[in-house]
């Protein structure tokens, strides 16, 4: 089947293709780019904007591009007035309806209705307005907001929720012209069972849903001179922010990223990888000691705050099984107001923690009530008020939003010659940078847990099965005799899968890394739009590249995390880590 | 014990009932001849003749007798007893012939028995099917007869069978779409309500031809009777062995559920049914893949209509050949037209396809109710369009109607006179399509809206001539681009009307008027001062008291509170309010 080919006529031209591919392939093949709106490869083939319109010789109508097959001797012409007037048209009649505010809309620079409207010639709209009453906008979620003014109802969200990710928080609700994307009894992404992880703003076409934006609050605490402001930036940011100045996907820019966050007035520029070394010690001890003692098994990372709210919502009954560590952003915000505040002796009243990264669910994470350890661990020593309680992490910045802060400066990014991190919590090893990637917290974690185990330093320390956009992989590794048993899931559809495992009680897993984000943290919603799977795979060579380079690649040999235990800390599982890297975690309500 | 039975009905509107005198009269005629226990008169509702005075009808022997008068009553009661004898000058010969063939059982047969309609030949069908005809010589069969979807697009059905039939699957559905929708239709609904079995039987065979083990009715839910029948009709069929395992002793198994359509116009279009089927958002998915290949749940499946399938016993009973005989070339057999509008006679009308518009409307239905002229008559409901009186000659078949920018359709038809505005019917058209449009896609769900804009616009004479551009240029786009049927023919009203109305369009822009006076924007009543008596009920009837006056002074209309709701020109009883 997959080698028959088929012989078409492209606009005159005689191409052989290969059967089963839609007319849109063929085209792409004879290098002629039909426009779309809707179509998404794989995920959104709803056929619903009717902009990739082509004549097919013989059709009553004119055909779908993106899901119409070819067949033998079909006759396809991609470009005639017909087809032209008709895609026109359409897109018109979608203008019609969208809000004309691009000037200061947030995808101004990668809107794809507005770059679909140049490139098709559209310079007037001769359509009455559609909408005479504004649609209230949904801003309850900490994470995410949606304009249903701009949305033009191509289904892509709603099916890149459902289809990848097995949330469906949003659907269709009305009809004809009342027809909208919204939540359940239209009550809020806050009140749904949405678990923030904005991949329906990645694939947004128009600015329908955007993130919850902190930059005024960041420029605010930067210009207060009684603030320590802190910065601490995620793996999977430096192997994409470069995109947001133009570089080409997969550019490094890790010390361009330092300085340019320097030149900010960030106090200190330090690095949520110090954090995820912290994360491998205190992980890695709890799934030997959960072997050891016979604990829950499989268990499960916890590092991705959206598979953490989706377990909440859907998996009630396997709580357990996740490790009960913070986030690596938490567990920065937490060391960072504790140990670094008396370490420097600084009011930690007075420390702002700015987190950027490539994720939105990380904005309602640092919100959640629980994340005010350091608050907890100085209420008494200081003898401090309720009211004046404060956030681990207090602002979160998308890779997205940081880019517009340099941008806003006047930082010329791409011509920064880079600066390192600050010590001590800016020092970390190649096992934290692969955190940006699916199967990077598992390979960090064998990496670790082999030498704890073993007492030997590991030979071989790429884990190649573990990596790649596969949406399940799974592992044998042997550590001198015991099998571990291990499994990677990316996309919330996939952890799924092996989530029932446990359920039915068959997973025969002994360890579990589960990403929300399809590819992982490097194809998270904060990061620069497009995000598609080639431009993933292109962030996650430059990730593994950085790992390779680093001198150290295993975290416990970063000598920052060694110091924390030392002078701060004790050890990993210790008393002080129980209440300042550790966390728990609670049913919620789902739909009903 | 009666042997005959007289109907009678008075058919004359516009006089004083006459029934009851006659009927006295008859009573006691046939008291006097001590015929009373065998002769029974039933003074009925409804019996088939319109306008033709007096009627009477014999059974069993079906004669009519029209213009029937008082004195006839002896010649009748004569005629009836000579067994044969017919009164000449008084029966009734219709001028054009309904053909019945999906209709045929229906007010015959009891729609709750099984038994009657197995005794009007019933599941013989079937039972051909499975003896002696088997999957391949049956869908040859349905070939040879011709038969096309009666749901309105009007695909080969041995086609649609076939392609279903060739796939490998080991699960196949058969589905009768029974979501009847266009507004003034009701084809569907009488043949469900009137003969179940028909139906079942027709999808029992389909089921067969395939190789189907489940089906399915999908009914809307204001059908509340037609799904009483319905089911109980699947009930005694199971009774019978008829559904179920082992139907009458093969090896074919057949079960039929019922699913109620929540009343989305949108869920006879078959993607969309499915999915509604399914327990999904109603809404079109592109084709192909077609049903037959990929339908409900993923598995080849046959959407039939109703109509069509009612066709499905008949024409095994009798042979494709025959059925090919009834029709045009590329159109065979019978469709059943609901026709409603202006007409005198509204009804239910069967007739072999070829058969003209005008036999339709004036012979079978007797032209219009006010006696004013035809204008104009629109097929296929929502999705067809506006034939002008001029072709009415058209024999009706699935091509001369697309030829002339309507289409078949399900087989809603309406008629209409000089009061119908050619700007309004598609405004009123149009508007129904964009409130039952799914939304799905973007030329449907904004064109529409759209274009009932400029219509709207148009109507209420703030119309310019460049709309009238924009109109088609939606409206091509609407058919070349929507995703579905009901998008791609919405626009054909507005089409239909454009080709053949385009002045009526043009005076309600460039002369701000509405020759039919119905678009209330563009009528201005006044108060004609010659023929106005002073009675003051033109006064006292205005809900918003915008005539002002007295018996003394007269009375005038104040234009500005006026809401055009035409009470004062009904009531006068001087015709001295004047519409324009």
């Amino acid at each position: 089947m997959e080698d028959k080919k088929v012989s078409l006529k492209i606009d005159g031209k005689v191409y052989e293709c290969d059967a089963g591919m839609t007319i849109l392939e063929a085209c792409a093949k004879a290098a002629i780019d039909i426009p779309t709106l809707c179509y998404l490869k794989d995920i959104n083939q709803e056929a619903a904007c009717s902009i990739c319109l082509v004549e097919v010789k013989g059709a009553k109508t004119l055909l779908r591009s993106c899901v119409t097959s070819i067949k033998e001797g079909m006759e396809i012409f991609t470009n005639t007035e017909r087809v032209r007037n008709a895609r026109r048209l359409n897109l018109e009649l979608l203008l019609a309806g969208h809000p004309k505010d691009c000037l200061v809309c947030d995808r101004n620079q990668s809107c794809e209705l507005r770059k679909l409207a140049f490139d098709m010639g559209i310079r007037e709209v001769r359509f009455p307005k559609t909408t005479k009453t504004e649609l209230p906008l949904d801003a309850t979620s900490v994470s995410l907001s949606r304009d249903p003014n701009k949305c033009i109802l191509c289904g892509r969200c709603v099916s890149v929720c459902s289809a990848i990710q097995s949330v469906k928080a949003i659907d269709f609700s009305g009809r004809g012209k009342s027809s909208k994307v919204t939540t359940f009894f239209d009550s809020g992404l806050a009140n749904s069972v949405c678990v923030n992880c904005g991949q329906c703003l990645l694939v947004c076409p128009t600015g329908a849903i955007i993130e919850k934006n902190a930059i005024e609050e960041v420029w605010h605490a930067l210009s207060d001179p009684k603030k320590f402001v802190v910065v601490e930036v995620a793996p999977a940011v430096r192997a994409a922010i470069g995109e947001e100045f133009g570089m080409p996907a997969g550019s490094l820019v890790t010390a361009k990223l330092a300085q340019g966050l320097r030149k900010l007035g960030f106090a200190k520029v330090f690095d949520t990888q110090f954090s995820a070394d912290l994360t491998i010690m205190e992980e890695g001890y709890e799934l030997i000691q959960r072997i050891k003692n016979k604990g829950i098994l499989p268990m499960i990372t916890s590092c991705s705050p959206g598979w953490i709210k989706f377990a909440e919502h859907f998996f009630p009954g396997i709580l357990g099984n996740i490790s009960s560590c913070k986030s690596p952003q938490q567990m920065f915000g937490a060391v960072a107001k504790t140990y670094y505040a008396e370490k420097y002796n600084i009011d930690p009243r007075n420390i702002i923690v700015v987190s950027i990264m490539p994720c939105t669910a990380k904005k309602f994470e640092a919100s959640r009530p629980e994340m005010q350890s350091a608050f907890d661990y100085w209420k008494n020593k200081m003898a401090l008020k309720e009211d004046e309680a404060f956030r681990d992490v207090d602002y979160v910045l998308t890779t997205r939003e940081a880019s517009r802060l340099i941008k806003e400066a006047g930082i010329n990014f791409i011509n920064l010659p880079g600066e390192d991190f600050d010590e001590p919590l800016g020092i970390s090893t190649g096992a934290a940078v692969i955190f940006g990637a699916t199967g990077g917290v598992m390979e960090a974690a064998v990496r670790t847990a082999y030498e704890v185990l073993t007492g030997r330093q590991l030979e071989k320390l790429d884990f190649m099965n573990l990596r790649g956009l596969n949406g399940i992989k799974v592992a044998d590794i042997d550590i001198d005799g015991l099998n571990l048993k291990v499994a990677v899931a990316n996309s919330l559809s996939n952890a799924r899968v092996l989530l029932e495992e446990i359920e039915e009680g068959r997973s025969p897993y002994a360890f579990i890394e589960i990403m929300t984000c399809p590819g992982g943290c490097l194809g998270g919603a904060g990061q620069p739009i497009p995000t598609n799977n080639e431009i993933r795979l292109k962030r996650m060579e430059a990730i593994y590249r950085e790992d390779k380079n680093k001198p150290l690649r295993k975290s416990h040999e970063n000598p920052a995390v060694q110091a924390l235990y030392k002078e701060f800390l004790g050890q990993p599982l210790g008393e002080k880590s129980h209440h300042l890297l550790h966390t728990y975690y609670k049913k919620r309500e789902g739909v009903l | 014990m009666y042997t005959k039975v007289i109907l009678v009905k008075d058919t004359d509107l516009k006089r004083e009932d006459k029934t009851r005198e006659f009927y006295t009269r008859l009573l006691d005629y046939l008291r006097e001849a001590s015929l009373h226990e065998q002769i029974q008169v039933v003074r009925v509702a409804d019996i088939g003749v319109y306008d033709q005075g007096l009627v009477v009808k014999v059974l069993p022997d079906k004669v009519t007798y029209i213009n029937v008068q008082d004195t006839d009553v002896k010649k009748i009661v004569d005629a009836i007893l000579s067994e044969g004898k017919v009164i000449e000058d008084l029966v009734f010969k219709p001028k054009a012939k309904q053909h019945r063939i999906v209709l045929r059982n229906c007010g015959k047969i009891d729609p709750e028995s099984i038994d009657d309609y197995i005794a009007s030949g019933g599941y013989l069908a079937l039972k051909k099917v499975l003896g002696e005809l088997g999957q391949l010589k049956l869908i040859d069969e349905i070939k040879l007869s011709g038969i096309r979807g009666r749901g309105g697009a009007g695909y080969p059905t041995w086609m649609k069978w076939n392609f279903a039939r060739e796939m490998n699957s080991a699960e196949k559905f058969v589905i009768c779409n029974a979501d009847e929708g266009d507004p003034g239709a009701y084809m569907d609904r009488s043949v469900l309500e009137g003969d179940p079995h028909s139906v079942i039987e027709g999808l029992i065979i389909a089921a067969f031809a395939i190789g189907a083990s489940k089906g399915y009715f999908y009914i809307r839910a204001e059908y509340p009777l037609a799904v009483e029948r319905i089911e109980k009709a699947i009930k005694q069929a199971y009774d019978y062995g008829l559904l179920g395992s082992g139907i009458l002793g093969s090896s074919f198994n057949l079960d039929i559920d019922i699913r109620l359509g929540a009343g989305a116009f949108v869920c006879g279009e078959e993607t969309a049914l499915i999915s509604s089927i399914e327990g999904k958002r109603g809404t079109p998915h592109p084709r192909p893949p077609y049903p037959s290949v990929k339908g409900l749940w993923g598995k080849p499946t046959v959407i039939n209509n109703v109509e069509t399938l009612a066709n499905i016993p008949v024409i095994i009973a009798k042979g494709g050949k025959w059925f090919a005989q009834i029709g045009t070339q590329t159109s065979k057999g019978t469709k059943v037209f609901a026709v409603t509008g202006k007409v005198k006679n509204s009804g239910l009308v069967e007739i072999a396809m070829g058969a003209t518009l005008r036999e339709i409307v004036m012979d079978i239905c007797g032209g219009t109710l006010s006696g004013k002229p035809i204008k104009a008559v629109q097929t296929g409901g929502p999705s067809g369009g506006v034939i002008p009186e001029e072709l009415l000659d058209t024999p009706v078949d699935y091509e001369n109607l697309q030829k002339l920018g309507s289409i078949m359709g399900s087989g809603g038809m309406i008629v209409m006179d000089d009061d119908d505005c050619m700007v309004d019917i598609p405004k009123f058209y149009l508007g129904f399509c964009v409130e039952e449009s799914c939304g799905k896609c973007a030329p449907c769900r904004i064109g529409g809206f759209q274009m009932l804009g400029y219509l709207k616009k148009i109507s209420e004479g703030r119309g310019i001539p460049e709309d009238l551009g924009q109109l088609r240029r939606i409206a091509q786009a609407m058919q070349k681009a929507s995703l579905c049927g009901l998008g791609q023919t919405a626009s054909n009203p507005v089409l239909s009307t454009l080709k053949y109305f385009e002045d009526e369009y043009n005076e309600h822009i460039l002369n701000k008027r509405c020759p039919a006076g119905k678009c209330s924007s563009l009528i201005t009543y006044t108060i004609i001062e010659d023929k106005c008596k002073r009675c003051g009920i033109c006064f006292n009837n205005c809900p918003v008291k915008a005539i002002s006056g007295s018996k003394e002074e007269g009375y005038s209309i104040a234009q500005d509170k006026c809401i055009k709701c035409g009470q004062c020109f009904d009531v006068c009883k001087f015709k001295a309010i004047n519409k324009k």
